[in-house]
């Protein structure tokens, strides 16, 4: 735990900030061509988790305690908790959604298109 | 007067070196309230398109004002890491410095939050607006009572240091607000790429 350490962190982490900011202002900029729709997520989530790699480890010191790793257990496991209620709430509500399309008249029309079922 | 003899052997060699308990409580609390904000995130996912007619991200969010409130934040972090070194070395009137910037810095990422809060609500977008307004204010806004929550806590525990000094006691405290601030300078790197970047592309 050092001053250098603290000091790249925060380098790293400024850095990272501007490059996610310079990238959403030339998407606007462009009017949506460059980055395109499709890539400027993925590039923006990948930098979230640059961001949070950075600063576990240069910042909150993590990997720094030795065996056993209790803290990193604990870690891991918020993760896992993390995961399974933010995915799990996506996918259930975004199915919740589908079946529930504010079009009565095309919902059957519609689903049994998407699911390949023919009569 | 003589002691009576204790039931431990003189010659107890001390325990080697190691982090306090309460740092491993404290890393316990943080992560719970990982899945606090886990929940709150989830929230936002699954309502942010629920506008109710009204105005959705891309119309709300400005780019350069949240990068200087990410910047701010962020600052505060890296100089809340430097005010607990200078204590760890016994430098009194940097690690004061340091700390009064970081209660600065914080401060002026708070008031930003809260203009732009007030902003909100003025042009009649509060959280009463729609099922996304309601999860942006209840996700952003517990972010900022943590935020809050460590500013009382770091002027206590400067009249701590200063009255005091830099007892073990204090500095085990003051690696305690590190490491909160810290954490709140994380939550706040997905707020910032998932609530306000994709927010203002969308």
């Amino acid at each position: 735990m050092t001053r250098g350490r603290y000091m790249l962190g925060f380098v790293v982490s400024v850095g990272l900030t501007l490059l996610a900011g310079w990238l959403v202002s030339q998407h606007l900029a462009t009017h949506h061509a460059w980055p395109p729709d499709s890539l400027l997520p993925v590039w923006l989530v990948g930098i979230a988790l640059g961001q949070l790699l950075a600063q576990l480890i240069l910042f909150l010191h993590v990997g720094e305690e030795s065996k056993p790793r209790w803290k990193l257990m604990v870690m891991l496991f918020a993760a896992l908790v993390v995961l399974v209620v933010v995915v799990g709430s996506i996918w259930i509500m975004n199915n919740l959604n589908y079946h529930m399309m504010d079009d009565p008249a095309g919902l059957n029309a519609a689903i049994m298109h998407d699911e390949g079922i023919h009569r | 007067m003589t002691q009576p003899a204790t039931r431990q052997p003189a010659t107890r060699t001390p325990a080697p070196e190691r982090e306090p308990i309460s740092m491993f409580g404290f890393w316990v609390y943080l992560m719970t309230d990982c899945v606090i904000f886990a929940c709150l995130f989830a929230t936002y996912a699954v309502l942010h398109r629920n506008t109710a007619g009204g105005p959705g991200a891309a119309e709300l969010f400005s780019l350069p004002f949240v990068l200087a409130e990410t910047l701010i934040l962020l600052t505060s972090s890296y100089t809340a890491g430097l005010g607990l070194l200078s204590a760890r070395r016994g430098e009194r009137r940097a690690m004061f410095a340091w700390l009064a910037l970081t209660g600065l810095l914080g401060l002026a990422f708070l008031g930003l939050e809260i203009s732009e809060f007030r902003n909100l609500v003025i042009e009649g977008n509060s959280w009463q607006r729609s099922g996304f307004l309601s999860a942006f204010f209840t996700l952003v806004g517990t972010h900022g009572l943590h935020i809050a929550t460590g500013l009382v806590w770091l002027g206590v525990l400067a009249d701590k240091l200063y009255f005091r000094g830099l007892m073990p006691g204090n500095l085990r405290r003051l690696a305690l607000f590190t490491l909160f601030w810290h954490f709140l300078d994380v939550i706040w790197i997905f707020i910032f790429t998932f609530v306000y970047l994709l927010g203002v592309t969308s």
